[in-house]
């Protein structure tokens, strides 16, 4: 399963021939295939009791949920908590937080891998790009819980980032304690962890680009720069596409595991999120259903996102998810 | 950290100008790349040989900030401290635990799925596959989900809230789909004409030539258990219970957030070699299989980019 394989396998995406799809009814499908359904049974409860259960329990978004009442909520409340959160100046600050962190994130974390498979691209020596790789995209696999503490670390005030202020004669910072630096760390941290791995999609892209545009541009006299522009992004732009929907479909989930393990008190007027907020509303103070309300605005503001993002792609580059 | 790889290397697109003699501006940029890329590989590397570095320190040469590339007041009483904590080995003890289980019950669940959604003959497979996208995309969100385990199942305390919630990937199931759709039907169909069943099939013929892909997810699913820490730290409160990345988390926080952190400025220090310590013996089994895992991601992540 090597690259090559990859560059072959559209190709090869006819169907297999094995039992050209006859029109059959569910009875006669069951009967003659029962062992194949027999496959589906399982997975399908695992998915109808964790993945649509709790669909449905957003219900409690519109009722009042007691502990120890019942799990879909005792009375039809309408848009109380809705109206409740709406109406709370705390939420608007985390709902700015959320939108300014992934709208960041998307800005400078997202070309991060773009920029670095073009250069990684223009390596020659294939060892030294080998030993690039390798090493670059080994944060990618370690527990977030590693990467808060080694942020943390990193910025304490005994920490690395604090010894090089030091060393260039200023005084340290407590970053961890100022609001004004959370952003700034999260993003490092981000690119940090993902501008390596997220190389491997575009590296894939770049080696289909046919070598022909590029012998027929350097013919018309077009120089490094222009070839970029003209023949490489242009090949990538559906793979950027792609990962781009993805990426606005998670905007509104910003890192919750990161983000949590990384807030403090101190610096919440920065450091909170959506996310951070209902799971502290929610869970450490059973407030059940204001926090699922809040859970569920922002879900549907994600589905939603996701929705646009592929309808906007879809009509300006033909590229889409589906 | 120099590991040997077998990761894809993708060179072609700039052989295309290699007779062409390097004009001034082209070895210039040579030499910008090459600067850059090592900058950043010495950037991504840094925190980790710190993390070492400080993991063998002496606590003073760390509050003082003398710990950056090897270890000060070099130490192992740290080490030893760590080690001897019997907390730390019965969690540690958990974690491979709930990654085998997890990773079990993901890939029966996985793998029967994905099979019976890539055979053609399955009526209804377009609203099968679509039930599971779906799920990509809107999720019930952590109240719901917390409600379902702790209130409705009554999970709490037990290894399956860690394990069963993130069973199925979709990610990894489209990965699978994909990889049996391209399975070559012949095979199946000889079987089928001597008289196997779907089942037959299914186990003798399609898993034993399916090690690649099944290797991958796999190992997609155990670093990812390996790795988690939030529905543990959500549904567990028995310390016996934790896996050591929650042994690792209450570890920092209780670093941070004791009474006297706040203002106090070498709080995060308290400790910071026993962090540095635990953090390595958490990382050391992906770090040693890393070669590996490696190989795999990047060969089921395009494998997934395939099918889009």
């Amino acid at each position: 399963m090597t690259v090559t394989d990859v560059k072959h396998a559209p190709a090869k995406q006819s169907k297999p021939v094995l039992a050209k799809p006859v029109e059959r009814t569910w009875r006669q499908a069951l009967r003659r295939d029962w062992r194949l359904y027999s496959f589906l049974v399982l997975p399908l409860i695992f998915l109808l009791v964790f993945r649509y259960v709790p669909m449905i329990g957003n219900v409690i978004a519109f009722r009042r949920f007691r502990p120890g009442g019942n799990p879909f909520g005792d009375e039809w409340v309408g848009f109380y908590y809705f109206r409740m959160f709406i109406h709370n100046e705390q939420f608007w600050n985390v709902f700015w937080n959320t939108v300014i962190l992934g709208g960041l994130t998307l800005l400078i974390v997202f070309p991060l891998p773009i920029v670095l498979a073009l250069l990684l691209n223009e390596v020659r020596a294939r060892r030294f790009k080998k030993i690039v790789q390798t090493i670059t995209y080994l944060p990618h696999f370690m527990s977030i819980v590693i990467v808060a503490g080694i942020v943390l670390q990193l910025t304490s005030v005994n920490g690395t980032v604090n010894q090089i202020i030091r060393a260039l004669g200023g005084t340290a910072i407590p970053f961890m304690q100022e609001p004004g630096w959370f952003r700034s760390i999260y993003i490092s941290s981000e690119a940090w962890q993902t501008v390596g791995w997220g190389t491997i999609l575009y590296l894939a892209a770049l080696t289909t680009i046919d070598d022909q545009l590029y012998e027929a541009a350097r013919i018309d006299g077009a120089g490094r720069w222009r070839q970029t522009w003209h023949i490489t992004l242009p090949g990538i732009r559906p793979t950027m596409m792609v990962l781009l929907i993805l990426n606005i479909g998670s905007f509104m989930a910003v890192g919750f595991e990161k983000v949590l393990l990384l807030q403090n008190p101190i610096i919440y007027s920065t450091a909170d999120v959506i996310s951070t907020y209902l799971y502290r509303v929610g869970i450490q103070s059973s407030q059940f259903s204001y926090a699922a309300a809040i859970g569920l605005f922002e879900s549907i503001i994600g589905l939603a996102l996701v929705l646009s993002a592929n309808f906007i792609s879809r009509r300006l580059v033909g590229a889409g998810l589906w | 950290m120099v590991i040997e790889t077998t990761a894809p290397d993708i060179t072609a697109v700039s052989s295309s100008v290699a007779h062409v003699k390097p004009t001034r501006g082209v070895v210039a940029f040579r030499v910008a790349n090459t600067v850059l890329l090592t900058a950043i590989t010495l950037i991504t590397i840094y925190p980790f040989i710190n993390l070492v570095a400080k993991a063998f320190s002496s606590e003073s040469y760390i509050a003082a900030g003398k710990v950056n590339l090897v270890p000060r007041g070099f130490n192992l009483a740290t080490l030893d401290y760590v080690v001897g904590d019997s907390m730390f080995w019965i969690n540690y003890k958990n974690t491979v635990v709930y990654t085998v289980v997890g990773t079990a019950v993901a890939m029966a669940l996985t793998t029967t799925y994905a099979y019976a959604l890539s055979r053609p003959q399955l009526k209804g497979r377009g609203f099968f596959t679509g039930i599971a996208l779906f799920t990509m995309f809107f999720s019930g969100g952590l109240i719901p989900n917390y409600i379902l385990v702790v209130n409705i199942l009554h999970m709490r305390n037990s290894i399956w809230a860690v394990v069963l919630p993130g069973a199925i990937s979709v990610f990894n199931l489209l990965v699978m789909k994909s990889f049996f759709e391209n399975f070559p039907a012949e095979l199946e169909e000889a079987a089928q004409l001597d008289g196997m069943s779907t089942y037959g099939v299914f186990f003798r013929i399609v898993l034993p030539l399916s090690k690649a892909v099944i290797a991958t997810m796999v190992l997609f699913y155990a670093v990812s258990i390996w790795n988690s820490w939030f529905s543990a730290f959500l549904y567990l409160d028995k310390k016996e219970l934790f896996p050591v990345t929650v042994y690792l988390r209450n570890l920092i926080a209780a670093a941070t957030n004791s009474p006297d952190a706040v203002g106090s400025t070498d709080a995060v220090q308290i400790g910071a070699n026993i962090q540095s310590v635990t953090m390595l013996l958490t990382v050391l089994p992906i770090v040693c299989l890393y070669p590996f895992i490696q190989k795999y991601f990047v060969s089921g992540v395009m494998l997934g980019s395939v099918k889009g």
